[in-house]
């Protein structure tokens, strides 16, 4: 009997360790991979800038030796193919110097960022790195003092000349400029199926009226869900541009500076208007990503989809054709306004390779590099002296109106607020989906702007 | 007592010159486990006191700061509507995880211990599952319980139901308010539940046939006998798999994060954790939820531990 007992305690003491090896290995796997590439990319950075230093110093010979190293989310789809692009042009007007290209795949930018930071607290930071223009880098790696004033550049570059004078502010902190944007995307665009319009007798909205009158009319057509939307992230998207249409663009810029009272009753009108918007969309949204959400758009089972602009790079991808399967305009309420977001790269503060970082910024800047990448990535230049011939029909609207618009910044893409702010308000959208309690979700956007903002 | 001390000498004299040699060996055990136990000090029990650091600290943003704030973390967490949310979610999924893997293991096992044909086979089958990620588990389960119920849209279980003329089973799955956090229970019970069974036909098998005729003998009916005989018998099982389901679903994020991504409404305190700290940069705060689930883990575990060493010592 006690011989049973032990074997029985026997088996199941080595399930227990099989299992608990299986569960451990398998919860650890994502944290162990990111930190183990950290960790790996940190040591052989290190010593190879080490002595590829030492080197250097000894034989005197700078131009053999000299690299830079430039850190990305970007490793596949059009994102990786426009930083090769980019890559050669680099290489063109710099042909001694090695690009090191370090990329870190996953989680859109999560695992690289949580990568990043980990090495800045090493005190191991790569030359240059990418990030969303704006308070997304100024709150995290300015208020962290990681990063150059990039003014200097600007200046000498001439880039302050082909860009738009109110893009200057939203990428800056007290009159510094932080990053280089080599691309931008536009977030209030409303993407719409030409056929389900036409048949129910609908013309593009062009206000927040226009647009509910649109929606309650195929809503009493029969669709059920007249406005697609996707999991969480992207009702933030829709948040921040009916927010956009509602308050007005001074308003809106004034939640991010102090100047508008998110206890105020422009917040409440454009809160209710969200809660309003909310009505029309998919039930299973959460479960959608924003691909699925516009191919919704295409079959005809919803009409509208409010996304970024890189939902044409999709509707391209499978097939369909502008203006005959899919139109466009800004969100209703928000014609004249850009509501912008942007991949930009920094200066390193403590750079091992300054020099070299400069020159990669400069490519990132110039004609050459920004219309190189591009067109391949389906995006816009942040300069308005792109080759026009290089873009298709959606882009050259975009950059006709990138040109002539007000530019105002995205919430969700990191321009207007600091992640500790995003983080904040995410979790408030999340919990106004649950409970729908307007009055809560005022409340708990003002408590997240004292804590954060 | 007189007769057996001189028994007792000798067997003390040979076992002296025996012990020696084994501390030699355990000095050699020690040395070859040493590494091990140093990276478990410095990986394992150096960052719980790091992380119980900056759990009381005032820590936001990329730079350091261990400002001294006290319980103030805790204090917010227990405010905190999302907090809640995650707390109640995590009742929910242990509640239907465990359970239902009990009861599946269970009911496969007693099926097993029938003596049917191709056990091995059956047996490996239901075991299966445990050998897959919890990622893939998620990405299929997410697919099979697509929540739309639009008729046009319908897919995976939905679809079957549909097709079945079962239309009153179509649900919106894990997207149900409140409750939807149940259904992705269901994914990891799927995985979980053949090695339940595995734990409870081990535990079967070694339920001696003589006690089972005994019963029989002594007119108790086959359901009585499972019931009375059988079950208390498996009591060290049932306690056993409840404490390693137990907590496994206080740690669960990888099957969430791939069933359903990251949302409030199906948040679970590890997710939080995860956010917090690297999409917000909230360490004090993450570090105060990873301290909460070390300890809820902790609750579960170490009576187990007590209560098994205990039993060893004993037996």
């Amino acid at each position: 009997m006690m011989r049973k007992t032990l074997r029985l305690f026997g088996l199941m003491l080595a399930i227990a360790l099989v299992a608990a090896a299986c569960s451990s290995s398998s919860d650890d796997t994502s944290t162990t991979v990111a930190s183990g590439d950290g960790e790996t990319t940190e040591t052989t950075v290190a010593s190879g800038d080490g002595e590829t230093t030492e080197t250097t110093v000894a034989s005197g010979d700078a131009d053999m030796a000299s690299q830079v190293e430039v850190f990305s989310w970007w490793t596949g789809g059009g994102e990786a193919a426009g930083l090769d692009a980019m890559i050669v042009v680099f290489d063109a007007a710099y042909p001694d110097i090695e690009f090191v290209n370090q990329a870190v795949a996953g989680g859109a930018g999560t695992n690289a960022r949580a990568v990043l930071a980990s090495r800045l607290q090493a005190n191991d930071p790569p030359d240059s790195w990418q990030g969303h223009a704006g308070q997304e880098l100024i709150g995290t790696y300015v208020a962290a003092d990681q990063i150059e004033p990039l003014n200097f550049l600007y200046e000498q570059e001439g880039w302050l000349e082909v860009m738009p004078d109110t893009l200057i502010p939203l990428i800056s902190k007290d009159g510094n400029i932080y990053s280089v944007p080599v691309n931008i995307h536009r977030s209030n665009v409303l993407w719409a199926n030409p056929t389900v319009l036409a048949d129910a007798g609908i013309t593009m909205p062009t206000t927040l009226d226009e647009f509910y009158t649109a929606l309650d009319a195929l809503q009493a057509a029969g669709m059920e869900a007249p406005l697609a939307m996707g999991e969480q992230w992207t009702t933030m998207h829709l948040f921040e541009t009916i927010m956009l249409a509602s308050m007005g663009t001074d308003a809106w810029d004034g939640l991010w500076d102090g100047s508008t009272a998110w206890d105020g009753p422009e917040v409440t009108q454009g809160l209710d208007d969200f809660a309003k918007i909310l009505t029309y969309t998919n039930a299973d949204a959460a479960a959608l990503a924003w691909q699925d959400a516009g191919q919704l758009v295409l079959d005809g089972t919803a009409a509208f989809n409010i996304m970024g602009d890189w939902q044409e790079g999709f509707f391209r991808e499978v097939g369909s054709e502008p203006q005959t399967g899919y139109t466009w305009a800004a969100v209703p309420g928000t014609d004249g306004n850009f509501q912008f977001l942007s991949d930009s790269f920094v200066l390193a503060k403590s750079a091992p390779n300054r020099d070299e970082a400069i020159a990669w910024l400069t490519v990132a800047g110039s004609l050459e590099g920004q219309d190189a990448f591009n067109p391949v990535k389906g995006s816009i230049p942040a300069r308005s002296d792109g080759d026009r011939s290089l873009y298709g029909e959606y882009l050259l609207s975009a950059m006709d109106d990138w040109a002539s618009d007000r530019v105002t910044g995205s919430l969700t893409h990191g321009v207007v607020a600091n992640d500790s702010w995003k983080s904040e308000i995410d979790t408030a959208i999340g919990l106004f989906l649950i409970d729908g309690d307007v009055a809560g979700f005022q409340a708990a956007l003002a408590a997240a702007a004292e804590a954060s903002g | 007592m007189t007769a057996a001390a001189p028994e007792i000498e000798v067997q003390q004299d040979t076992a002296t010159p025996k012990r020696k040699r084994f501390q030699m060996d355990d000095w050699w055990g020690i040395l070859w486990v040493l590494p091990s136990i140093l990276a478990v000090m410095v990986f394992v029990y150096g960052f719980i006191i790091w992380t119980a650091r900056v759990s009381v600290s005032s820590w936001k943003g990329l730079t350091p700061d261990y400002t001294y704030v006290g319980a103030q973390n805790f204090v917010n967490l227990a405010s905190d509507r999302r907090f809640h949310i995650d707390v109640k979610n995590t009742i929910i999924f242990t509640l239907v995880f465990v359970i239902g893997c009990l009861l599946i293991g269970l009911g496969l096992a007693i099926l097993l211990d029938k003596g049917i044909r191709a056990e091995g086979f059956y047996r490996s089958l239901f075991l299966f599952p445990m050998a897959i990620s919890f990622i893939v588990t998620g990405v299929v389960w997410r697919w099979l319980m697509n929540p739309s119920t639009a008729e046009d849209r319908l897919s995976g279980l939905n679809l079957l139901f549909h097709n079945l003329h079962l239309d009153f089973l179509i649900n919106s799955w894990y997207a149900t308010p409140t409750w939807g956090i149940a259904a992705v229970a269901i994914g990891a019970v799927w995985q979980m539940s053949g090695y339940t069974m595995a734990l409870y036909l081990a535990g079967l098998r070694a339920v001696p046939e003589t006690l089972r005729e005994a019963a029989r003998v002594d007119g108790a009916s086959e359901f009585q006998i499972y019931t009375r005989v059988i079950m208390p018998l498996l009591w060290p099982v049932t306690l056993a798999a409840v404490i390693i389901l137990g907590h496994s679903s206080l740690k669960v994020f990888d099957l969430i994060i791939a069933m359903v991504g990251k949302q409030i409404a199906l948040d679970v305190p590890s997710i939080y954790m995860w956010t917090t700290t690297f999409d917000g940069f909230f360490f004090g705060r993450g570090a105060a939820i990873g301290m909460v689930l070390l300890v809820s883990v902790a609750v579960l575990v170490i009576p187990y531990l007590w209560y098994s060493l205990r039993q060893e010592s004993e037996g």
